[in-house]
């Protein structure tokens, strides 16, 4: 008999299972090295999700220093901001929409420099790679 | 969800530049290179402006790989003469130099960096914009692409807004009828790399596929004839018209790969020429590729009469179809081809491995390199080794 073990997303125990696996993920080290600049993931509620879920991610050189939930998306000032509904964040941890092109289509916003992130497109695909490897069960 | 984004017009073949002569407005400025004008291409757009009575000012100071420092100057002066219309001729330097200049002009409170997908620019409240290519070619009169060079950090800025694809490209077979054979292949090749990433990168999609394999057929049909007689072969200058701004549409609204990915990287850091620059890098890319889209490559070998063998031999005959067509046009099969020693080479290394791994080619290319590949594709185009790995 085996235990099935999911995490709900989105929660406390998701954002903090994403970033171990993050930090185990030696593509994302590689491709991230020279990254420096923090997120507020933000998942707005809607297909039963009845309120936003605000998670905070510190990435670093390769690194998550940190990753926790927030209770509100005032509670902490970030150089970036990535949010969608929660529907698209489903989509997009299944591996059904890429994160660049994502934005491109406008299923997601993103506040923070363009530019910036359009160096870092490698990092951005590992990271939603990981994503998709962390055992997931949708509220 | 995805977007097939085009001028609203394209005016194509023979005597195509007399459109310019339906033009209405007060002011039309014209952004392109001094090259051009000792040419007499710059006359000759501005003899069809004349009818239209409109007040003409030529900016002529754009330089190949256009800077920062350019695209600002070019700005202020636009802010001077308050064009109704924007003309990009020439090359692809000349037409992004021409997209990055007009959102400054609209846009004063923007810099270069704002010109992304994100940021609603809001244009054509102050001018409209026309792209006229003298080479066959980049695209640029079609694309949302708009490649400026950050000379200070040397690196080439792969900026994009579909809002800056120009309201009327011109294509007119006349302006191309004596570009030198040097400038044919490097601009012809550009025109295959575009089309053959287009069509095998991860966003493909049915409308760039069209327009691809379309625009690889006319390049390996008429490529040659135009290198070799262009003088005097308009239709292949036309076809060859044509089929850079198939690719254009095709590689715009899909995505560039690797290929771009080095040759943007290779040309920044040794100032080479942009066909040129990715030219070399596409016959060792087909073969990285190969593991993950041969069915893809056999597709492309079969538009040009490849139909023999399994998807794998198909695709390893275009590879060898690609190669002879660049001996076929004089262009440098390795990097050592080019005079570049081995010692400068390596020394450049890891600069060109971080800026490739920057770009956006990168991510979408069908088999995606790690650090390591990339440096391994690099010393392989610099020996001119096949890739086996």
């Amino acid at each position: 008999m085996g235990v099935n073990w999911l995490v709900k997303f989105p929660s406390e125990e998701w954002i903090k299972e994403f970033c171990k696996r993050l930090n185990e993920n030696k593509e994302y080290e590689e491709a991230a090295k020279n990254w420096e600049g923090d997120f507020l993931f933000i998942v707005t509620p809607d297909e039963g999700l009845d309120k936003e879920y605000v998670f905070y991610v510190d990435l670093w050189h390769g690194k998550c220093r940190e990753a926790r939930l927030l209770k509100s998306r005032d509670e902490k000032k970030t150089e970036f901001i990535y949010e969608g509904p929660y529907s698209n964040w489903k989509k997009l941890i299944k591996g059904e929409i890429d994160p660049i092109k994502g934005l491109l289509t406008r299923k997601f916003k993103l506040k923070g420099s363009m530019m910036k992130v359009m160096r870092a497109t490698k990092a951005a695909k590992e990271l939603v790679a990981t994503a998709s490897k962390v055992p997931t069960e949708f509220i | 969800m995805w977007f097939f984004t085009s001028p609203r017009t394209i005016v194509f073949g023979e005597g195509a530049l007399e459109h310019l002569k339906e033009l209405e407005g007060k002011r039309v400025f014209i952004v392109t290179d001094k090259v051009l004008r000792e040419l007499g291409i710059v006359e000759k757009v501005v003899e069809q402006l004349k009818e239209t009575g409109m007040e003409i000012r030529i900016f002529d100071e754009v330089e190949p790989e256009p800077s920062k420092q350019t695209v600002e100057k070019g700005a202020k002066v636009l802010s001077e003469f308050e064009p109704d219309w924007i003309i990009g001729l020439g090359g692809g330097s000349c037409m992004d130099a021409a997209k990055a200049m007009w959102v400054l002009y609209e846009r004063p409170d923007l810099t270069i960096d704002d010109i992304n997908p994100f940021e609603k620019l809001n244009l054509r409240k102050k001018a409209r914009l026309i792209n006229i290519p003298t080479t066959s070619g980049t695209g640029a009169d079609v694309t949302w692409a708009v490649v400026i060079t950050d000379t200070e950090r040397k690196v080439k800025l792969e900026l994009a807004s579909r809002e800056v694809v120009a309201d009327i490209s011109i294509l007119d077979p006349a302006l191309v009828i004596d570009l030198p054979p040097k400038l044919t292949a490097d601009t012809g090749m550009d025109a295959l790399v575009h089309a053959i990433e287009a069509y095998t990168v991860q966003w493909k999609n049915d409308f760039s596929d069209a327009l691809a394999l379309r625009a690889i057929q006319l390049i390996f049909k008429y490529l040659p004839r135009a290198f070799k007689n262009g003088k005097n072969d308009l239709e292949a200058r036309e076809k060859m018209h044509n089929a850079a701004t198939m690719s254009g549409l095709a590689f715009g609204n899909s995505q560039i790969g690797i290929v771009h990915a080095m040759g943007h990287s290779f040309g920044a850091v040794f100032k080479i020429p942009h066909g040129r620059s990715v030219a070399v890098f596409l016959p060792y890319v087909i073969e990285y590729n190969l593991s993950e889209v041969a069915n893809l490559y056999a597709e492309i070998a079969e538009a040009i009469g490849i139909t023999d063998g399994t998807n794998e031999e198909k695709a390893k005959k275009l590879v060898e179809a690609v190669r002879n067509l660049m001996k076929e046009i004089e262009e440098p099969l390795s990097i050592k081809d080019m005079g570049i020693s081995r010692e400068e080479f390596e020394a450049k290394l890891d600069e060109l491995v971080e800026k490739a791994n920057e770009s956006t080619g990168t991510i979408v290319n069908p088999r995606v390199p790690s650090e390591e590949d990339y440096r391994k594709l690099f010393l392989y185009t610099y020996e001119g080794k096949s890739i086996d790995f």
